[in-house]
């Protein structure tokens, strides 16, 4: 049973057609993984089904109801990892987490604590986002991930920045996440370690 | 031993929090924005300094005659705190933009238009009233009589207000352009000349002794009017810069 | 029945025909009507008491300046239509009135200030209309700034539409606040708000040319706004065809075979010809 359905999405940035009649359907335990060249229109792609960007033509369903319908509903049913972390540099990481568990729906508290302990940056959790190593900070932008605990996950480049224990870590989460009911939408060339019928890969031209 | 500790700390101290509405959401955005000003400082003292720069311009600018001073008091004051409030406008949504926070209000679910208010009224408190505040320095410079002085800064608190809600429109459409501050100010000023003129106006009276509560009540409803309405506009234009 | 009027129009192509034909019914009518009062006013109406000949330029003056504000008004409207309908042909048709209104509001700058010389012996008196005139030529060349600094046409609408929709909204009370300002500081007599009163002999030559110049504008905004269309859709098939096999009572086919090889020549993407520009 599909949730997450996009049928014929076309965009234009421009004069270029960077999406062409993109369609796929994603189903609870599913992840799919989009690859193509630098340029191809993956960032653009998701930032679309988030509805950021506005689809000249096609529609993007979330269980059943067109998305454009009622966007703050699927939000929050939703987390996004874009290129940027999402997380302001001058506040600190704990900082960071707490107004981003304050946005959404969900408790707070020792929660915050065992996000960053399992992304690896306990240790860096009162300290400035800006001291942080880009890996660091990219580690902290998946706690938030972690924290909103939403069923769909949308992941540009996840593993940025990261070194190979990063790279690990990013496809143990994505695994967990998936085993357990949830979706994920991965823009990526690294290998993300899931199989059919977890994993859906879509190339871009 | 300290992030064990801080762990320790806010487990205890903080009790779960079941879930935010929109008036934790706002109030933790207002929170943040207040935290992340204060840790830069420079930023929001920078417009100040210019306010004061550009009202000392003025009697530099003609002859410190304290009769002739006066007269150009509402211009030079206002004029100054218009400025002021667009050097300051520029850094409103740039910050968020570039550090990815922006598209995460936008995403949410919790409506735009009540986030970019809580931002524009933070943004007030740490641009626009630091300018009222120093304001009585200025005119008094500026030969105003000190029992001019509380009309003149009811005047600057509704003038600010409905300036920077509709700046706020302006930095939410210009926010992904190249760092070009006249742009903002073209798209901006021709739409609050109402508020230069009434509250020029009323300082003017102020100072002249005469009645000051028509123009006063005229910027106290275009404060309200932008209040209510602008919070719209901005979300629509932040959505558009952030496509 | 008025939905479905709306939405036929909405689509490009079929605009793009009919803009065609009712062309012709605004130009020929904004021509005739405009000599007629021309030389109606110029040459049969009486001299005014004070100003003798020289305020003859209001019939030119008003009309342009009446226009200025309601193209802004018509921009503003089919700017709001396009962001909520997204309907790529009042965008476009948005687009086309800003220079035309930005033309009309420096036509009525330019021509009250010829005016003011005879009547308050300066060229500029911060006379209330004037005033607003400016400032609304402010706000059309804020939009027209806006625009041209997005790449992306669709951005450059959405974002154009939202500053035309908080002018317009501003637009009536910038007016109140300059005509109050201005009313505070009443100089000499002379320079009454909007002039002496006009009397009937006078008042229908200057109808007429109110109306010359709006049928005027209605033909230059579907001239332009077929012109926007096409080059906003130049890569669609539909444009191809139109070229190619244009309705019937067009021009010559050499010519517009020859136009639609230009046309199919110049569609390379990213071309510099796509840069918005107005």
């Amino acid at each position: 049973m599909s949730e997450l359905i996009a049928e014929n999405l076309h965009l234009w940035r421009g004069e270029q057609h960077v999406l062409r009649g993109i369609c796929f359907e994603l189903a609870r335990g599913q992840c799919l993984q989009i690859m193509g060249a630098n340029g191809s229109g993956k960032t653009t792609l998701l930032r679309a089904l988030c509805g950021l960007v506005p689809l000249e033509e096609g529609q993007v369903r979330w269980r059943g109801e067109l998305v454009s319908g009622s966007p703050h509903g699927f939000h929050t049913q939703l987390g996004y990892l874009g290129h940027d972390n999402g997380l302001k540099p001058d506040l600190t990481a704990l900082e960071n987490l707490r107004f981003a568990t304050q946005l959404r729906r969900r408790a707070a508290g020792a929660q915050i604590a065992a996000a960053l302990e399992r992304t690896g940056v306990a240790d860096c959790a009162a300290q400035l986002l800006r001291r942080l190593s880009a890996g660091q900070r990219r580690r902290v932008a998946l706690a938030r991930i972690l924290l909103t605990q939403v069923p769909l996950w949308v992941l540009d480049e996840p593993a940025a920045n990261l070194d190979p224990r990063g790279q690990s870590l990013v496809t143990e989460l994505l695994a967990t996440h998936v085993t357990h009911g949830g979706m994920a939408i991965v823009a990526t060339h690294q290998p993300l370690g899931l199989t059919a019928p977890q994993l859906v890969p879509m190339a871009l031209q | 031993m300290n992030a064990q500790q801080e762990r320790v700390e806010m487990a205890a101290a903080e009790p779960q929090i079941e879930g935010s509405g929109l008036g934790r959401a706002v109030v933790g955005l207002a929170r943040r924005d207040l935290r992340v000003a204060l840790r830069r400082s420079g930023d929001t003292l920078q417009p100040l300094g210019f306010f004061v720069i550009v009202t000392t311009l003025f009697p530099l600018a003609l002859q410190p005659e304290v009769s002739l001073l006066r007269d150009i008091a509402p211009a030079a004051l206002w004029v100054g705190a218009l400025l002021a409030s667009l050097l300051a406008l520029d850094l409103l949504f740039r910050e968020d933009a570039q550090d990815g926070t922006l598209e995460q209000l936008a995403l949410c679910g919790q409506p735009l238009a009540s986030l970019v208010l809580a931002k524009t009224a933070v943004h007030w408190l740490l641009t626009g009233l630091p300018l009222v505040l120093v304001a009585p320095l200025a005119a008094l410079a500026l030969g105003v009589p000190a029992a001019a002085l509380p009309a003149v800064l009811a005047a600057l608190v509704l003038g600010s207000v409905t300036l920077s809600l509709i700046g706020a429109v302006g930095a939410g459409l210009t926010m992904g352009m190249r760092r070009n501050g006249s742009l903002l100010a073209m798209l901006v000023l021709p739409l609050v000349v109402p508020v230069l003129i009434f509250g020029a106006q009323a300082t003017a009276h102020a100072i002249s002794g005469e009645k000051v509560a028509a123009p006063l009540y005229l910027l106290a409803a275009m404060a309200v009017l932008a209040v209510t309405l602008a919070p719209f506009a901005v979300a629509a234009a932040v959505r558009i810069g952030l496509e | 029945m008025a939905w479905v009027w709306f939405h036929r129009f909405g689509s490009p192509p079929y605009f793009y025909r009919v803009a065609r034909r009712l062309t012709p019914w605004f130009a020929w009518p904004a021509l005739v009507l405009g000599l007629a009062g021309l030389v109606w006013g110029l040459a049969f109406t009486p001299p005014e008491a004070h100003q003798g000949y020289g305020f003859r330029i209001i019939y030119v003056h008003v009309p342009a300046a009446w226009l200025s504000l309601q193209v802004y008004i018509v921009m503003a409207v089919c700017a709001a239509v396009g962001l909520i309908w997204r309907m790529k042909v009042a965008h476009a048709v948005a687009a086309s009135c800003a220079t035309v209104g930005a033309s009309f509001t420096v036509i009525a700058l330019g021509t009250g200030m010829l005016w003011g010389k005879p009547m308050w012996g300066t060229y500029w008196a911060w006379d209330p209309r004037l005033t607003s005139e400016l400032l609304l030529l402010f706000l059309y060349l804020g939009y027209i700034g806006l625009r041209s600094g997005f790449d992306d046409t669709a951005r450059a609408d959405r974002a154009s539409a939202v500053l035309a929709i908080v002018g317009v909204v501003d637009v009536p009370i910038v007016k109140y606040s300059v005509d109050w300002w201005n009313s505070l500081h009443q100089g000499s007599s002379i320079i009454r708000a909007g002039g002496p009163a006009i009397a009937t002999p006078m008042l229908i030559p200057l109808l007429i040319m109110i109306l010359s110049f709006t049928c005027y504008f209605a033909a230059v905004l579907l001239v332009r706004a077929r012109g926007e269309i096409l080059r906003r859709e130049r890569n669609a098939q539909w444009i191809a065809e139109e070229l190619a096999a244009p309705d019937a009572g067009a021009g010559p086919g050499g010519g517009s075979g020859a136009v639609a090889a230009t046309f199919r020549g110049a569609t390379a993407p990213n071309s510099p010809a796509g840069h918005a520009r107005i």
